[in-house]
């Protein structure tokens, strides 16, 4: 297909202003892919030239692209976390009820009554003590008392030395 | 999503990726690393993908933000400017080097753009998306960008018609 000139033109100012379309800049793409064009329209031909030659130029370099395997195997640690504790809330919850002593077998009921007995025992001494350690506890209230009383007659004592004196004192004076 | 489904839906936009980043980075090296740094990101995302409307856009965009500040940053003070098909400017009698010649120094004028004006030039007359893909992918009004689009096209016919007067004599 060849152009006119007179178009072509037209078009160039429209490209210069920005007001091309993309189909009006194939045009001149097209255009100015020819070997013969106006001699007066040369000076956008390597313009034109080098968008093309320019587009030609592909990425070539190899890009690593590593997949995350890692974290793909974090992902499954946290998941078979989660399972054991729901398993153990699961186990937690599911058990039977507490046993009872009927639920038992007779060797451990008896073995379980001695042993009650054996601790019921035990208490029963063990509070005997604290009885006999609270008699110890009254004697040292008591002592405490006769202190206290001790300590009045010394007081005692002290003033009337002091009235003793006071005579003595003023005897001599005379 | 396996590997295989992710290099199809990456696939029709690497290269565009990798031109862009060329655009803005120059060097071949760094744009390739820019790339595959994007689409590693890429893939490291690879749930959200599926969330975006346009991987595409997204990736685009993501490619444009990357660049830049790679730009920003320290390491491009390191940044080498490579002209890998740098050409002592002879004058050559064969029209046709003479060609090649004039078709290396649009790249150099377009490296002389403003960033803005160069990846619009880029999306648009290299990769040939519409203005609403563009406005979405640099989050600009399309009239704007139809401004910076005028402007950059301007400008390399300019300093092209001024080399080619002066070239051919």
């Amino acid at each position: 297909m060849v152009l006119d000139s007179k178009h072509i033109e037209r078009l160039l100012e429209k490209y210069d202003n920005g007001e091309t379309t993309l189909k009006e800049e194939q045009q001149l793409r097209d255009y100015f892919a020819q070997d013969t064009i106006e001699t007066h329209l040369e000076p956008y031909k390597p313009m034109f030239q080098y968008f093309a030659n320019t587009k030609q130029e592909t990425f070539t370099k190899d890009v690593p692209l590593k997949t995350k395997k890692r974290s793909y195997i974090y992902q499954w640690i946290s998941v078979a976390a989660v399972i054991v504790i729901m398993f153990g809330v699961f186990m937690q919850f599911n058990n039977p009820s507490p046993k009872t002593i009927d639920g038992l077998s007779e060797e451990e009921q008896l073995a379980y009554n001695q042993a009650k007995e054996a601790l019921n025992l035990l208490s029963t001494k063990f509070n005997q003590g604290t009885s006999n350690a609270s008699v110890l506890g009254i004697v040292g209230t008591q002592f405490d008392k006769g202190a206290e009383k001790v300590e009045y007659v010394s007081e005692f004592s002290k003033t009337t030395n002091k009235i003793l004196k006071k005579p003595n004192k003023e005897n001599k004076n005379k | 999503m396996t590997q295989a489904d992710f290099v199809n839906i990456v696939m029709p936009f690497k290269d565009k990726v990798f031109r862009l980043a060329k655009r803005l980075l120059v060097s071949k090296e760094e744009a390739e690393d820019a790339t595959q740094e994007i689409l590693l990101k890429l893939w490291n995302n690879q749930e959200k993908i599926e969330d975006y409307k346009n991987v595409e856009a997204f990736s685009m965009t993501m490619t444009k933000n990357f660049c830049l500040d790679r730009l920003k940053s320290k390491q491009a003070q390191n940044l080498k400017i490579v002209h890998s098909n740098y050409q002592d400017n002879n004058t050559s009698l064969q029209k046709q080097v003479e060609l090649n010649d004039s078709v290396d120094w649009v790249s150099k004028i377009i490296e002389a753009l403003p960033e803005q004006q160069k990846i619009i030039l880029q999306l648009r007359d290299i990769e040939q998306y519409e203005f609403e893909e563009i406005a979405e992918m640099l989050e600009m009004n399309q009239t704007a960008i139809r401004v910076a689009l005028s402007r950059a096209r301007k400008t390399i016919r300019e300093q092209l018609t001024n080399t080619h007067k002066y070239g051919i004599r």
